[in-house]
């Protein structure tokens, strides 16, 4: 589990007042239960990617208490899968390996994750996709490539920064369950940073709605609509259907 | 790919019909005809030119295999250490634009008139290149391009191999490019004194003695052993550099 308690971040100024201490974070608790999904929503600037870093283990510019599986945050120790905004794919890497990465550096001694075949057939990465570089690849393909690699880590934990905010709206439902159908699978603990309400509402066992900088919990739900979209109502029935010609699944009428 | 190679073989055909109208126009032994040149270059490739064009080349590699080994660490530390940098740019700056050339009479009197002040002469040509290049592709690399790997806890090592190498190459490369036109010019220039081995030697040789198809057959050879390092140059970073836009 997650649990971070009484957070105060600062960056330094930018500017004139650069050395002037900027708080980001201020008093920020919350907690994410073992095998737990938990979305972070907020308006821009509050911090959000902050709290990120500051779980992933980079930034150390803060007080109060981190705390994963009851140790303060060590990435030497622990298995930390985080996939940054723009997917974290290194340009010069092949897709394969970029996916092995992760893996790679923790463990140097057998560069092959264990369960990479498997993986990539669930992902539906071909072996034509393996051999491309990241430039030359679309939102959507970029995304798995991103999921296989954290997700072949076997994380302890797994931190996502507006995973899916870039990619189209199909893809990005598309790549949601992919993320649903990996999480369940290996139950690992998630923290999803998002901008998106219905994202958050979608992906989020418990939803905390920061405030505007310096950011601090202003509200936490207990997610009663986790994992489902809506299906019922005139809304919902609308919605379907232009989906269904959207994806060529379904002809209109 | 063969578009490009056409395109040369149609700059080379132009160049060769040029000098030819040109020769037959003047008439004059200072512009022997390039047939002439040619048969003369096949006479005396293997015997003579070949041994000189191999030192020049020995000298270049020497030199440029030095500035890499200096130039890329130096360039990697300045680039990833604010502290590094601060320490160095000024000595780098400083340095970076006096042309190199002008050091010659001091490197020679500290290190002789042989191939030690030669290579130290490509040597400081190359490495301030390949210094500033790799510094500033390594200043260059955006934050977020760490934190995957910083997440994992990677050491510097890591960093090293899987960022900062890979990242900085495509300038590295770049810059050794550049520099390399000025390194072979002045390489000629100190080959004219103190050696009776390479190609300016060959050169300046064959024109006191008054022998200019010698002399032509020179020119020729050392156009095309710069030609040859550009066009290597040029496919290793095509192909280390793929990943690239446009690469």
């Amino acid at each position: 589990m997650i649990r971070v308690s009484h957070l105060s971040a600062f960056y330094d100024g930018a500017g004139k007042d650069k050395n002037e201490r900027v708080t980001a974070l201020e008093d920020l608790s919350l907690e994410v239960p073992k095998g737990g999904t938990c979305a972070i929503i907020g308006p821009s600037g509050c911090g959000k990617s902050t709290l990120l870093r500051i779980l992933a283990g980079i930034a150390s510019n803060y007080e109060g208490e981190v705390s994963v599986a009851g140790a303060s945050v060590d990435p030497k120790a622990l298995s930390i899968g985080f996939i940054p905004q723009n997917y974290g794919l290194l340009p010069w890497k092949t897709v394969r390996d970029n996916i092995r990465l992760s893996w790679k550096v923790k463990h140097p001694e057998s560069p092959v994750p264990p369960d990479e075949k498997s993986m990539l057939a669930r992902l539906g990465v071909d072996a034509e996709l393996l051999s491309r570089f990241p430039r030359e690849l679309s939102g959507g393909q970029q995304q798995r490539a991103s999921l296989a690699r954290a997700f072949l880590l076997r994380p302890d934990v797994l931190l996502m920064d507006e995973p899916f905010s870039a990619l189209d709206a199909i893809t990005r439902e598309e790549m949601q369950e992919v993320f649903f159908e990996l999480w369940r699978a290996q139950a690992v603990t998630a923290v999803i940073v998002t901008h998106d309400i219905e994202e958050a509402l979608y992906l989020g066992q418990s939803v905390v709605v920061l405030s505007p900088a310096p950011g601090s919990v202003s509200a936490v739900l207990d997610n009663p609509y986790f994992a489902r979209r809506e299906t019922s109502g005139d809304f919902a029935a609308e919605k379907a259907r232009l989906r269904s010609w959207l994806t060529g699944k379904g002809a209109p009428v | 790919m063969k578009k490009r190679l056409l395109a040369s073989a149609l700059g080379a055909a132009v160049l060769f019909f040029v000098w030819l109208a040109a020769a037959e126009m003047v008439r004059l032994p200072i512009v022997p005809s390039p047939l002439l040149v040619a048969s003369k270059l096949g006479e005396i490739f293997f015997g003579t030119i070949a041994i000189h064009g191999a030192y020049s080349l020995g000298r270049i590699f020497a030199g440029l295999l030095c500035a890499v080994v200096v130039g890329l660490p130096v360039g990697l530390w300045m680039g990833w250490s604010r502290r590094a940098d601060r320490l160095l740019s000024p000595l780098v700056y400083l340095t970076y634009p006096t042309p190199k050339i002008a050091l010659l009479p001091i490197v020679m009197l500290l290190f002789g008139i042989g191939d030690t002040s030669k290579t130290i002469l490509l040597f400081l040509i190359l490495v301030f290149q390949i210094v500033v290049a790799v510094r500033d592709a390594v200043r260059a690399i955006p934050e977020e391009v760490f934190y995957p790997l910083a997440s994992l806890g990677a050491n510097f090592r890591v960093m090293l191999w899987e960022i900062l190498l890979p990242a900085s190459l495509p300038k590295f490369m770049t810059a050794i490019r550049v520099a390399m036109a000025t390194a072979i010019s002045v390489l000629f220039f100190t080959e004219t004194f103190g050696t009776q081995y390479g190609m300016g030697y060959f050169i300046m040789d064959a024109w006191l003695r008054v022998n200019y198809l010698e002399m032509y057959a020179g020119i020729v050879v050392l156009s095309g052993m710069g030609l040859a390092l550009f066009g290597a140059l040029d496919l290793a970073e095509r192909y280390f550099c793929r990943w690239q836009k446009n690469g």
